[in-house]
């Protein structure tokens, strides 16, 4: 559902998805084929191959990278599948092995693998997400392996103005003075539990007005911008925030469902590994906050850098790779 | 029939006539936006018009030029206005709509006018040369009351359209009755939207009655035996 806000991301995938999508036959059975021959003993040096996947926007492709690359690194052989469409494409290939690799977001996975909920229920609580998202991917022989810290979910902005002049850091900084703010978000906020509903609800939040927007879009960001309203609804890793020097106010009270980024990986593909590939996929998840994931979605979507050149440089500052 | 009742109960709903957000301001923002945007395409045709229509040059092209505005999509000028109005600060709703309100006023406005002032029956206008008056009293004194009808028919067609198309301003973060049509769709409170395309049906409907008045009043005493 809020990927389908993602407008840029989409639109320039839409050029790239044909091409993309032409590729996806050839290369798609090699990881089944020998898992049975193949002994994962402690001795064999040799990797496994792995296909790294992604679905259809910036922040994807930037991950798709930081996975691929890492392991390449490591004397793995990765082709990449990128863009291949929405998750509606994205996790049937990985669940028939068209695909070994991709980033996920834990609450949204689950929502959509489970999606009445009779094994687990997405909660705010990452952990307990996790542990959920692992038993509703049990029967479908997929792990998730740890989160970062990065999310990508809704957020709430001020601009560093009001941020410095109202002394604000964290949502619960708003309940005293909400009365005299403006919120602006899609139209259907104030009646949702992850929007204006909920912070009234769980923080006690009273806005002065709401300003209906679009979700996480331009008008938002422009509203924003020009004072109209004082804080916005945003995506959590949305470029914007480092472009325009937002501040991303803290869910200190865990309004959102935890929708932290982590990889989800074949267990037909771990099999066959002897525990190398979790531990560089774990390496990523360890250093990825949500400033670091910004700053590279910022260059990406802003700068239109090279998501390939972002992600090597990022694995380099970290000292992930060489 | 079961939205029939939803509509009605969603209009007489005391909470919706009430605050920022109630049914009296979305109407006084919606004739607000609609009656600027009018006034913005007036000053701009109705002096090129009155011009054209005098002197009798170039107005095919004029007109031709003008029903360009006809063609371009409303949505498009919207978005451009957008764009346009962050750039110079204008901010959000009010500004981008009525830049792509008044391309579509001007046209009926320009032709009208321009068809009133030529329509004038050219002997009277030579007449009136003969008798001395000068060429802004043949604009002013004949032409422009002989032809006033005609020059409100054209304001009328293009202030209908502009109130039915106003709506589009919600889309641009804008007040209006278009909140309402897109809040609904956005909420998927049918009543709200259905709500918001009657009231602004409603809107369109008692511009055009009025209009159809103050033409009424404003025919020339000399005219009105006549028509």
């Amino acid at each position: 559902m809020k990927r389908g806000n993602k407008l840029i991301g989409a639109l320039v995938a839409v050029a790239v998805v044909a091409s993309a999508c032409g590729g996806t036959g050839s290369g798609g059975s090699t990881a089944g084929t020998s898992t049975a021959t193949a002994t994962p003993t402690a001795s064999a040096v040799t990797r496994p191959d792995v296909i790294v996947g992604s679905t259809n926007f910036y922040e994807q492709i930037t991950l798709g990278e930081l996975y691929s690359q890492i392991l390449e690194a490591n004397g793995y052989k990765v082709t990449r599948k990128f863009n291949l469409g929405n998750r509606e494409i994205v996790e049937p290939a990985i669940e028939s092995g068209q695909i070994d690799v991709d980033a996920e977001y834990l609450a949204t996975l689950l929502a959509f693998v489970d999606k009445n909920g009779t094994i687990a229920k997405p909660t705010t609580d990452p952990k307990a997400t996790q542990i959920g998202l692992q038993k509703a991917l049990d029967p479908k022989g997929l792990t998730v392996l740890d989160y970062a810290a990065a999310t990508d979910q809704n957020g709430f902005v001020v601009t560093q103005a009001t941020a410095s002049s109202k002394s604000l850091k964290k949502l619960s900084d708003l309940a005293p003075i909400g009365n005299t703010l403006v919120l602006g978000g899609p139209p259907e906020c104030p009646q949702r539990p992850f929007c204006q509903l909920g912070l009234k609800n769980t923080y006690g939040i009273t806005f002065k007005d709401f300003k209906p927007l679009d979700s996480g879009g331009p008008l938002t960001i422009a509203a924003l911008d020009g004072k109209q309203i004082d804080v916005g609804l945003l995506f959590t890793s949305d470029p914007s925030i480092v472009a325009k020097n937002f501040v991303l106010l803290d869910d200190d009270k865990h309004l959102q469902l935890a929708d932290n980024i982590a990889p989800v990986v074949r267990n037909a593909l771990l099999n066959k590994d002897d525990g190398t590939l979790a531990r560089l996929l774990d390496s990523i998840g360890a250093k990825l906050t949500q400033a670091e994931l910004n700053d590279m979605n910022k260059q990406v979507a802003v700068d239109k850098a090279d998501s390939k050149a972002v992600a090597a440089a990022w694995l380099k500052k970290q000292g992930l790779i060489k | 029939m079961r939205a029939l009742g939803d509509l009605v109960r969603w209009l007489t709903d005391p909470v919706n006539w009430q605050g920022s957000h109630g049914i009296p301001v979305r109407v006084l923002e919606h004739i607000e936006l609609s009656a600027i945007s009018v006034v913005v395409a007036l000053l701009i045709a109705m002096p090129i018009a009155l011009y054209l229509g005098h002197t009798g040059r170039a107005g095919f092209v004029a007109i031709n030029v003008a029903n360009v505005g006809r063609a371009l999509p409303s949505l498009a000028l919207l978005a451009f206005g957008l764009v346009i109005a962050i750039s110079l600060g204008l901010g959000l709703g009010f500004w981008p709509t009525v830049f792509a309100l008044v391309p579509l006023a001007i046209p009926p406005i320009l032709t009208n006018s321009y068809v009133a002032v030529r329509e004038v029956d050219r002997d009277i206008v030579e007449a009136a040369r003969g008798m001395g008056l000068s060429e802004g009293q043949i604009l002013r004194s004949i032409e422009v009351p002989l032809g006033l009808p005609l020059m409100l028919a054209g304001i009328r067609t293009a202030a209908v359209n502009v109130v039915a198309t106003a709506t589009l301003g919600a889309l641009v973060a804008g007040g209006a009755l278009g909140r309402f049509i897109v809040d609904g769709l956005a909420l998927q409170e049918y009543d709200q939207l259905m709500a918001g395309a009657l009231l602004v049906a409603l809107l369109a409907v008692a511009t055009e009655v009025s209009f159809a008045a103050l033409e009424r009043a404003t025919v020339p005493a000399g005219m009105r035996a006549i028509s």
